[in-house]
């Protein structure tokens, strides 16, 4: 039997959730071992190869990329797991939520006092911005969260092995953060 | 109800306390644990937050408020009942903009335990997003109104320990916020940071500068033991 597959995606977040799930240490072993990675940024796989069981997604939904990606991962994973407070809450990268878009941007590229002769970029390569920072869940339909800043460890461990082993994945006391 | 002692029963318990105590004094003495924000020990208590919702003969009513009588029957630990106290700790997340990862009280707040008692992991409701602004301009405290809940102990401490009354609610609705005795600023004000008001709030919405982060991941109030485990203790013996 194939093992099962795992897909994850970093979006507006700072990537330290992908750190937290390296961060299960010598157990990265046995993960391999139960499982194969699909699209992910820890292979480097850039197009899901087929349906993928359990995907993993980082990061609050920021940008009509974010929007597309996250679409995607919902059509191609079984499961969906949001990882972090970015993803969970829309975490750090929406403080911008309280400021109106425009002015987000006037101030990054226009006012701030290290800008000279600023523009605000408008390539068709660069992704548009969203009005705001969604947390995953207000977007599309996520099955299972695991909060942090970053998750645990142990918490990544604990509703990972859960899941690959089809049981409810529960996450201990003192893996449940916040923070 | 002889020699003043009085009988109620918490989810079947029996539970022996005397007149003029409330229904959560009356569970804190014997070990059982009713959830709680707004209360504070050293406060009148105002049943402000809702979080110590019980259900007495039927009827949901502020465990902190409510005097015991002989024979109440009291519901606590229930599934629904700790449905809605989750709930209620939802909305407080989704109305102000708690970020747990940059929060000075964090690992030592109330409204983030009691979320982690309930197994809280994502709101179900949407975040509000608000614009709130902070104000830094005291030396020693500032108050964060994106923190607040609302609770109103700084009110209550400020008036009845300090005799400063330094806080006051104003407004209404979801336009009451918690306003300073002065013109403009706290730093206007008589508040110290030595007053209870600057140390007795359950959130990191009023704290007293560089005091923050000072205990490490691992070691701070909530990170081992659930809110609560000291009430629970009592029981255990």
């Amino acid at each position: 039997m194939a093992k099962p597959k795992v897909a994850t995606t970093h979006m507006a977040g700072c990537f330290g959730c992908h750190m937290s799930l390296l961060d299960i240490d010598e157990r990265l072993v046995q993960l391999i071992e139960l499982v194969d990675f699909d699209k992910s940024p820890i292979d480097d796989i850039k197009r899901f190869t087929g349906p993928v069981d359990v995907g993993i997604i980082e990061g609050g939904c920021s940008s009509q990329e974010n929007y597309e990606v996250l679409k995607m991962f919902r059509k191609h994973c079984k499961v969906l797991v949001a990882v972090g407070e970015c993803a969970l809450t829309g975490g750090i990268p929406a403080m911008r939520n309280t400021v109106p878009l425009k002015e987000c941007m006037e101030e990054a590229y226009l006012k701030g006092p290290s800008v000279v002769d600023g523009v605000i970029p408008n390539d068709p390569d660069i992704p548009l911005m969203l009005d705001k920072v969604y947390p995953v869940h207000e977007v599309v339909k996520i099955d299972y969260f695991i909060p942090g800043c970053p998750p645990p460890a142990d918490a990544f461990w604990q509703v990972l092995t859960a899941l690959l082993a089809g049981k409810e994945p529960v996450i201990t006391y003192e893996a449940l953060k916040y923070d | 109800m002889s020699n003043g002692k009085i009988t109620i029963y918490v989810d079947d318990v029996e539970v022996t306390t005397e007149a003029g105590k409330t229904i959560m004094e009356a569970c804190d003495a014997v070990g059982i644990y009713i959830p709680r924000l707004c209360y504070h020990k050293d406060l009148v208590p105002a049943g402000h937050c809702r979080v110590c919702t019980v259900k007495v003969n039927g009827k949901p009513t502020n465990a902190c408020t409510f005097p015991v009588q002989e024979g109440l029957v009291v519901e606590n630990d229930t599934d629904e009942l700790k449905e809605f106290r989750r709930h209620v700790i939802e909305m407080l997340f989704v109305e102000g903009n708690h970020v747990c990862p940059y929060c000075e009280k964090q690992g030592n707040c109330e409204l983030q335990a009691l979320a982690y008692r309930f197994g809280m992991l994502a709101p179900t409701y949407p975040y509000l997003y608000p614009k709130i602004e902070v104000d830094a301009t005291h030396p020693d405290v500032y108050i964060d109104r994106n923190r607040c809940v609302l609770c109103g102990r700084c009110v209550r401490a400020s008036r009845d320990l300090d005799g400063k009354s330094v806080f006051g609610f104003v407004g209404r609705g979801k336009g009451k916020r918690i306003a300073v005795n002065a013109e403009h600023s706290l730093s206007e004000t008589q508040l110290q940071a030595a007053d209870r008001a600057a140390e007795i709030c359950p959130t990191g919405s009023i704290v007293v500068k560089r005091t923050g982060y000072r205990v490490p991941y691992g070691k701070r109030l909530y990170d081992k033991e659930p809110i609560g485990s000291d009430i629970e203790a009592k029981a255990k013996g």
